[in-house]
């Protein structure tokens, strides 16, 4: 089947992937995921840069080995140091913290052994109390933000879909996190800028996916055709393909930082930044379809109202010989499919029951 | 949907073309910078950001005032460096705030030092004072000795020049130019107990000053003030602790005696004479009061300045960094190369998914990315916004999302063709049902980058402004380019005929599908 006709299947629920009846696998493999996030962020930790811990870095022009750069550097009197090659052409040093003087004096020694103007070595210092600092500062946005999320989404949707996208919010967090931890990369200012960005990212994803089950369930109470589960998961069936092609016009852009940055500059804001919102847009994805509808549909389905209509439809299936939601297979069968076209509340006129259709 | 929203596509496009013709001419205003304002991590320079804190064993908090101050003194130290196009701002407030320096270009060495040096407040006598350009000196021996009459004067390379006497400083007083570069830029040790040699902050004056009789710290507080008689206009109140109301006291029985300009004393902030006003009378209450031609502005420059003594500002060296030009010229063409690739990556997949539609979204796309250019050049030059890497990271990620805008309405139409709708009556349901879908998720984003902006510091700060730019022009090239031109489409029979190219054909959005007929219902 060709991808524009598996789109139209889904349009219609002809084909339909049932994520929300699933849920428990998803949130399986999320648990899995987040645990061995966890793992890595409790076992290993992060591996902050020096922005965050303090310390000075060094980006020399050079082509000296990086076992003779560090011979230089003990020379000038810095004994811990992390040397890395950056591409062919520089060498990246890092060193504890040194206050402005001894940076001035290392730079003048370490110019001459490696033969390069003073002018052509880029330096970076820190103090350690400002890595403290920075930290705080985006925790309290990150604060600030998900309570104005929660707000605006309560206002344009209602609680619990803020809830459900707030959760799929934090799981997309946890997993980028995790997976910093558990690879080792180095967290710098442009990382928190990635997960920074990813926050909007993953909320606008869920928006969007939330719009459409907001559409399809409107006046949902009002019908007894479909429960609350199926209109969800025919909306997420349905931005499926726009799921999709909207992650692959945000990781296109993504990749090609990612190919610039690592494969020209080597190091730097651009591959940091483009190394979270990589991992971070691949999350929210799969995080707007498998986790926040399937959360928003449990929280939903704790409400009186949408229990009855649970009920409603599935004593109107019994009646019409036609079982339950077990038909929302990955297939599914063209009877479901008509119920599924006719059931939004815009195209049928509700007084009718079906056996009165029928003569007509 | 509305009548009129359908029969209007023509405005809309007549808006944007006005829109944007007003952005070119404010981006290329006539005789204005007309390129971009690079960050020092694209052009190379020196970012210092310093963080005020109070000094030990004071206490108080820091307040906006000091902070202001702070920064006053840090500019006169930058600019008297004699370094082109630095600059100084604050961002953040009390006890968060951070003093960001920005040196573009080579790194001028010893100014992260100069910079972070705590500046002193303190009350001179004045001992001699003159214009502030080189005095002749009086030829009273022309004959004694003519080889030495052209004697080499060294002038001094910083200011202020202290000694333990003041006959020291006579000499090199009258020589003194304070207009020689690199001298009025304070930052440099001060001691209180010894004599000095320096100029007003303007350089208009210059001045032997005697050790000081009264700090900063006795100073308990400054107002300024319009007395209500209305009399001499503006004025500085000052008010001091017990031992400076003492100190003062006995300063000022002596000094008023005196002949001008030795009745003078300096308030020197930072090695620099700010105020150098006269003792008109004893003071012997603790509370004085300078009085002078002040414009209320002035008048409230000094009393900050006076302010400030009582709780002098230290400042901690938070994040130093400097770029070499070189690199700054590679990470600015490795940012522009990854964001054209990632253009063209997704016009490609644009222009292959949505065939004809396609075109209008890439279209959209070139708009979207001409509007950020003119604006960034625009409001470089406005509001002094740079762009940095960070910037064009978020320039480049935005690529994705005012795409996604795109891939949700033409989504949205398909959907409307699948349930038999008109091509004409589709793109109008679907514009309807977008339009919200985008001002929520376009919201959100907003709401990011502006909560971004507020509370951080640095690099974060830059990304956050672009983000926030970018999600407004995404919304107004959707409502005011991107629909009126979908539109238009929708109304041309060729669209309407539903080819293969169009991206909207009929036939192949009921494909595989037994249910959907494609006849309007």
């Amino acid at each position: 089947m060709k991808f524009n006709e598996v789109g139209n299947r889904l349009y219609t629920g002809e084909t339909s992937i049932d994520f929300v009846g699933r849920r428990k696998l998803w949130y399986f493999i999320s648990f899995i995921i987040i645990a061995v996030a966890a793992f890595g962020l409790f076992g290993r930790g992060l591996n902050l840069g020096i922005e965050f811990k303090g310390g000075a870095k060094f980006n020399v022009p050079s082509l000296t080995s990086v076992e003779d750069a560090r011979n230089i550097v003990k020379n000038a009197g810095v004994e811990t140091s992390v040397i890395i090659a950056v591409g062919n052409e520089r060498l990246e040093i890092q060193t504890p913290p040194l206050d402005e003087t001894e940076i001035e004096t290392f730079i003048s020694k370490i110019a001459t052994d490696f033969k390069v103007e003073p002018g052509l070595i880029t330096t970076q210092s820190v103090g350690p109390s400002w890595g403290a600092d920075i930290t705080r500062q985006a925790l309290i946005g990150l604060g600030v933000f998900v309570l104005l999320v929660i707000l605006f989404l309560t206002v344009y949707f209602e609680l619990r879909m803020a809830a459900a996208a707030i959760v799929a919010l934090l799981h997309d967090l946890l997993i980028t996190i995790g997976v910093y931890a558990i690879t080792g990369f180095e967290v710098t200012p442009a990382t928190v800028i990635g997960v920074l960005t990813i926050l909007g990212y993953s909320l606008y994803d869920t928006v969007v996916v939330f719009d459409k089950v907001k559409e399809n369930t409107k006046g949902i109470i009002a019908q007894s055709r479909l429960n609350y589960r199926e209109s969800s998961n025919l909306a997420l069936n349905q931005t499926l393909i726009r799921s999709i092609n909207t992650s692959i016009v945000a990781l296109l852009p993504v990749a090609a930082i990612l190919i610039v940055g690592v494969g020209i500059l080597q190091a730097g804001t651009l591959k940091d930044l483009a190394l979270a919102l990589f991992v971070g847009i691949a999350a929210g994805t799969y995080s707007s379809i498998f986790i926040a509808t399937p959360i928003l549909v449990q929280l939903k389905e704790r409400q009186p109202e949408i229990q009855a209509l649970t009920r409603r439809v599935h004593a109107r299936r019994v009646n019409a010989g036609v079982d339950g939601p077990e038909n929302m297979k990955i297939t599914g069968s063209p009877i479901l499919a008509n119920q599924l076209m006719q059931a939004g509340p815009r195209t049928q006129p509700k007084r009718f029951t079906r056996s009165k259709r029928k003569k007509s | 949907m509305s009548a009129a929203n359908r029969a209007r596509p023509g405005r809309l496009l007549i808006l944007i073309a006005i829109v944007s013709a007003s952005t070119i001419l404010w981006a290329f205003w006539p005789g204005a910078s007309h390129e971009a304002r690079l960050g020092l991590d694209l052009r190379g320079g020196t970012q210092v950001i310093l963080t005020p804190e109070l000094a030990p064993g004071t206490e108080g908090v820091l307040t906006q005032d000091q902070i202001n101050q702070t920064v006053e003194i840090i500019r006169q130290r930058v600019n008297g460096f004699g370094v082109a196009e630095a600059e100084v701002t604050v961002q953040g407030s009390g006890a968060n705030a951070a003093i960001v320096v920005t040196v573009p270009g080579v790194n001028p060495e010893g100014i992260t030092n100069l910079l972070k040096q705590t500046a002193r407040l303190d009350f001179r006598a004045v001992l001699a004072a003159g214009s502030g350009v080189e005095i002749a000196t009086p030829s009273a021996s022309p004959s004694a000795s003519p080889s030495a009459s052209p004697k080499a004067v060294v002038q001094p390379t910083e200011l202020p020049i202290q000694a333990a006497t003041s006959d020291e400083l006579y000499e090199q007083y009258l020589s003194l130019n304070c207009f020689t570069p690199g001298l009025l830029q304070g930052g440099r040790a001060d001691d209180p107990t010894k004599y000095m040699l320096t100029c007003s902050k303007d350089g208009f004056e210059k001045f032997v000053l005697a050790p000081a009789f009264i700090t900063g710290d006795q100073v308990s507080d400054s107002q300024a003030t319009l007395p209500q008689q209305g009399a001499g206009g503006w004025m500085v109140t000052l008010d001091f602790d017990s031992q400076g109301a003492t100190k003062l006291s006995e300063a000022s029985i002596t000094l008023s005696k005196l002949p001008s300009p030795q009745n003078r004393f300096g308030i020197v902030l930072d090695g620099l004479v700010v105020s150098a006003p006269f003792f008109s009378e004893p003071i012997l209450g603790g509370k004085a009061q300078i009085e002078g031609s002040f414009k209320a502005e002035e008048a409230k420059q000094l009393s900050q300045v006076l302010r400030y003594g009582a709780l002098p500002v230290t400042l901690n060296i938070a994040e130093s960094t400097s770029i070499s030009p070189t690199l700054g010229q590679d990470q600015l063409s490795a940012g522009l190369l990854a964001g054209a690739i990632g253009l063209i990556l997704v016009v490609i997949y644009l222009l292959i998914y949505y065939r004809a539609l396609g075109f209008v979204a890439v279209f959209s796309l070139i708009v979207a990315a001409g509007f950020l250019w003119l604006l960034i050049i625009a409001l470089g030059r406005s509001i002094g916004f740079t762009l940095t890497l960070a910037g064009i990271a978020g320039a480049i990620v935005a690529i994705g999302i005012t795409a996604d805008s795109f891939v949700v309405y033409f989504e949205r139409i398909r959907d409307e063709i699948r349930d038999g709708k008109s091509l004409r009556v589709a793109t109008e349901l679907a514009w309807v049902r977008a339009r919200r879908t985008l001002l929520a998720a376009d919201f959100v984003s907003l709401l990011a980058a502006v909560v971004l902006y507020a509370l951080s510091v640095g690099s974060v700060r830059g990304f956050a402004f672009t983000l926030g730019l970018t999600t407004v022009i995404d919304v107004l090239v959707a409502f005011w380019f991107t629909h009126p031109l979908v539109t238009y489409f929708g109304k041309s029979s060729w669209a309407e005929s539903g080819g293969i190219l169009t991206g909207v054909s009929r036939k192949r959005l009921i494909a595989g599908s037994t249910i959907l007929t494609g006849s309007d219902k």
